[in-house]
């Protein structure tokens, strides 16, 4: 739990002088020092972890040491600021993006207060364009002819350990959520920016070990959990059990790495493993069953999350290549992904530029209503709310919508399937076919401008619990806002963290919230076929009117 | 002081025109040497920074969504925000250039006891950044009337339409009074609120001091310190043909004016005013998003990074596999001997993340 009290949040949030609350700060930004004390920082990786990432991808993780962030030493090695501006010229030539993005801003601050981290921690550098500011700065002094001749007045500023420990605490105090990307003018990404600027820590060996431990789990067994290929099983097995004492039907068609499927099916891998993740398993396994598909689960693909879009782009690539790899060797006809944010931001604007092309996969078509998913034509990968939408549209499914009924739903946009790939109304589809009570959170929070759980990018760690509450108040708040006003318990979202992060920032700011996967809801409203009289939902509660 | 800086710099350069049109020669450098030297920096400089952008590979396609993509025949694709085709590129990239459609959707944000954050509507930025914009535009397009002889027909047209007021034989124009009306607008605005004062830099300032300084020499040229008009059309003439000469007494003003216009000219290609070139190139506004539907090629893509293989997964686990009922590709030989890891994660992975 967070260090600071909710009570005492509460207040802080408000009262506390900063420039969120109307206080101007003393210091020009420059001069701002960043330091760093517990509960500010993510742990740095182990020794051994930053070893193995080099030893797979030589020279993108630095020199592997033990080493404080606290300390004034951080055992760069000698040339470490020779590496950053050779690292952020090969960016600049192979990325146009940042190009772009470092020349454009004219800083008309329409980006500053769109950011959850400025909205809940009100740091002058949590502004978009001032994170952005702290990587342009040094562009300016070493690329551009302004900055070289102007010096400070142009706002240049050399690299200096001062710089880089801004970058270690402002890059990661940014989730990539593109929020502030929606309202900049010129599309600034500051996504984009903090991105770069990690590869760029990651060259001098300044990590995390949060993001680099499930990254390499990742790549050795297939999941963030490290969960090998018996437990993986076993533990989505164990929930049939639990389907079964909910429904009275034991499923049949759960199976692994079954070669000849239609379909493989991938999902982020806290969805066996991690409540309330699993109970949106169950939903997805009950869909399976409910359809008769043909369907297989990879013990060597069980990860759709993928750490390494918050570390390098090869290391992104390297992980996300098991999906092609596994749906080749198995022979499916084409792959379904499960419900997480930044895998659908790594599959539907990389996956196929990286790993493609998916020339030995078919163009996905619904085995049940045939509608063929020509919007994933190239890339083959549908996402789980596209193909039960439709399967709803067409009638296919038998829903009792009233088992939903002790449940008041809102829905979460998760930022990488809004912003980064449009799926907005699939998941409000399948709701209001579920449930019947349905709530939308205010329009400046949700869709294209959804506020992020205060977590993502490998920032759901323990260690910055306080950040983290504040990062997530502008989603909390517009969740208390529905809870209040229709009285909403039921905070329902398309992501694996966000199952994760939003169920402890709830437990923080709104308590009476709960957190699902659309596809729990989904199914318990599915009448599966020989079911007994349904008494509780998947997690055990009493279904409405089974109370007594 | 930040805004001080700038605003000296102004003034200097005011000054300096004001000497420099004094002394001998003066007037021709102001008047013919540095026009024609500020326009080669400003066109060579803007050339070099978009070849400079354009040179560099857009390895990812990475539109932001702003609306609904495009999936099932029943859920309507919001084709302006979430473009998948060319032409709908173009609509969503007009709206932006035109209608600067982003800004258009900037709230401001608060926070109450509670806690509670407010989003309020806040389009003054954006009716100001239209109005300058297009201000300026339609007093760039009047000065046509400088340069095309016999003038061009559009000049009159939209001198008829941006004037709104005789005085004496003298019209008033609104552009000129609404641009510098923006531009004041945008400089309290810096100056005013804490957090842009805080982002601003001396680069924020300058653009739009210069900018007010050209706006006012500007008016003051046409309403109260009359230059010879006749004599600044045949130098302005001149400098199209490429044969110019300053004939009679154009009054100093005309160069301080002038002057002003060169630098911002000359600066521009060096400064965040390249956004004028930068809002059509921006990946994340100009990519259709159909990253799914078509296959987006990276030139740069590195074929050698693969993934961690089966067989390696395999052989780290194939006795747990066997005995969980899970299938193999190789059966397991008899005797296994100790498995050959060659990527073997470290062993001491002891706090499981939750994603």
């Amino acid at each position: 739990m967070a260090d600071t009290k909710a009570a005492e949040m509460k207040v802080k949030v408000v009262k506390e002088p900063s420039l969120m609350t109307g206080a101007v700060p003393t210091r020009d930004w420059w001069d701002v020092e960043a330091i760093f004390k517990p509960g500010n920082y993510c742990y740095p990786a182990k020794k051994s972890i930053a070893e193995y990432h080099g030893k797979n991808l030589p020279g993108l993780f630095g020199e592997p040491r033990d080493w404080e962030i606290e300390s004034d030493d951080w055992q760069l090695p000698e040339n470490w600021k020779e590496i950053i501006i050779n690292g952020i010229k090969e960016r600049l030539d192979k990325f146009r993006s940042l190009k772009i993005f470092m020349d454009c801003c004219v800083r008309c601050g329409a980006c500053a207060d769109k950011c959850h981290f400025f909205l809940g921690t009100g740091d002058p550098k949590n502004m978009p364009v001032l994170r952005a500011e702290l990587f342009r700065s040094v562009y300016r002094n070493d690329f551009t002819t302004a900055g070289r001749i102007l010096g400070e007045i142009a706002g240049a500023r050399p690299m200096t350990f001062k710089v880089l420990k801004e970058w270690f605490m402002y890059f990661y105090q940014c989730t990539e959520c593109r929020r502030c990307s929606v309202f900049c003018p010129y599309g600034i990404d500051t996504a984009e920016v903090t991105m770069m600027g990690r590869e760029l820590l990651h060259l001098v060996g300044v990590n995390t070990n949060w993001i680099l431990e499930p990254a390499a789990n990742s790549n050795r067994t297939g999941n963030h959990l490290g969960l090998q290929p018996h437990t993986f099983k076993e533990n989505a097995e164990f929930l049939i059990d639990d389907i079964e004492d909910a429904t009275g039907v034991r499923l049949q068609n759960l199976n692994f790495n079954r070669k000849g499927a239609e379909v493989l099916f991938i999902i982020p891998s806290a969805d066996v493993f991690a409540d309330p993740g699993i109970f949106t398993f169950m939903g997805y396994i009950m869909l399976f069953e409910h359809i008769g598909l043909d369907y297989t689960i990879s013990t060597y693909a069980s990860e759709g999350g993928n750490f390494g879009l918050f570390t390098h782009n090869s290391l992104m690539k390297k992980l996300n290549a098991k999906m092609y790899a596994e749906a080749k060797r198995l022979g499916v006809k084409w792959i379904l992904g499960g419900e997480c944010g930044h895998m659908w931001r790594v599959i539907h604007q990389y996956m196929n530029t990286m790993n493609g092309p998916a020339d030995f996969l078919e163009m996905p078509k619904s085995p049940i209503t045939g509608t063929v998913f020509d919007n994933a034509a190239a890339t083959k990968m549908v996402h789980i709310s596209e193909f039960t939408a439709d399967l709803i549209h067409h009638g296919k499914l038998k829903i009792d919508k009233s088992r939903n009924d002790n449940q008041i739903v809102t829905f979460h946009d998760s930022c990488n399937t809004a912003r980064g790939m449009g799926l907005m109304e699939e998941p409000r589809y399948i709701l209001n076919s579920v449930c019947n009570n349905f709530h939308e959170m205010p329009e400046n929070t949700i869709r294209d401008k959804t506020f992020c759980c205060g977590s993502g990018t490998g920032l759901n760690t323990g260690e910055i619990m306080d950040l983290r509450m504040r990062a997530g108040l502008p989603r909390a708040n517009a969740v208390k806002y529905v809870a209040e006003r229709h009285g909403v318990n039921m905070l329902s979202c398309v992501c694996a963290i966000d199952r994760a992060t939003l169920l402890a920032l709830n437990q923080y700011w709104n308590p009476e919230v709960q957190v699902c996967g659309v596809s729990e809801l989904v199914g318990n409203a599915l009448i599966m076929e020989g079911e007994k009289e349904r008494e509780t939902d998947l997690r055990g509660e009493p279904l409405p009117g089974m109370e007594g | 002081m930040r805004v001080l800086k700038a605003f000296i710099a102004v003034v200097a350069l005011v000054l300096v025109a004001l000497v420099v049109a004094q002394v001998p020669g003066g007037q021709s450098l102001l008047g013919i040497v540095l026009p024609y030297l500020a326009f080669a920096i400003f066109l060579g400089g803007f050339i070099y920074r978009v070849m400079y952008w354009a040179k560099s590979p857009v390895p990812f396609r990475i539109p932001t969504t702003c609306g609904q993509e495009s999936s099932l025949s029943f859920i309507k694709q919001n084709k302006l925000d979430c473009p998948t085709t060319k032409t709908q590129v173009v609509g969503r990239m007009l709206l932006e250039v035109l209608l600067f459609r982003s800004l258009f959707r900037n709230t401001r944000a608060s926070i109450h006891d509670g806690p509670k954050l407010a989003y309020g509507s806040n389009k003054w930025l954006w009716l100001f950044a239209i109005l300058f914009h297009y201000s300026f535009l339609v007093i760039i397009l009047r000065h046509m009337r400088l340069f095309t002889d016999p003038i061009a027909g559009f000049v009159p047209m939209l001198e008829f339409g941006d004037g709104f007021l005789e005085v004496g034989a003298t019209t008033i124009y609104q552009s000129s009074f609404i641009l510098l009306a923006a531009v004041t607008f945008l400089f309290l605005r810096r100056v005013l609120r804490p957090y842009l004062r805080y982002i601003s830099l001396p680069a924020d300032y300058f653009p739009l001091l210069l900018i007010f300084g050209i706006g006012v020499s500007g008016i003051l040229m046409r309403h109260v310190f009359r230059v010879d008009i006749v004599s600044v059309k045949e130098l302005t003439m001149g400098l199209v043909t490429f044969s110019p000469s300053i004939e009679g007494q154009i009054g100093a003003i005309f160069f301080v004016h002038l002057f002003l216009v060169c630098v911002l000219l000359a600066y521009f290609p060096f400064s965040k005013l390249m956004h004028l070139g930068g809002v059509f190139m921006s990946p994340t506004r100009n990519m259709a998003n159909n990253s799914r539907m078509v296959r987006h090629e990276n030139p740069w893509n590195d074929p050698n990074i693969k993934p961690h293989s089966y067989a390696a997964y395999e052989d780290e686990f194939r006795e747990f596999m066997v005995d969980a009922g899970l299938p193999v590709e190789k059966e397991p030989e008899p005797a296994p001997a100790e498995p050959e890891v060659e990527e073997a994660a470290p062993a001491d992975a002891e706090e499981k993340p939750k994603a």
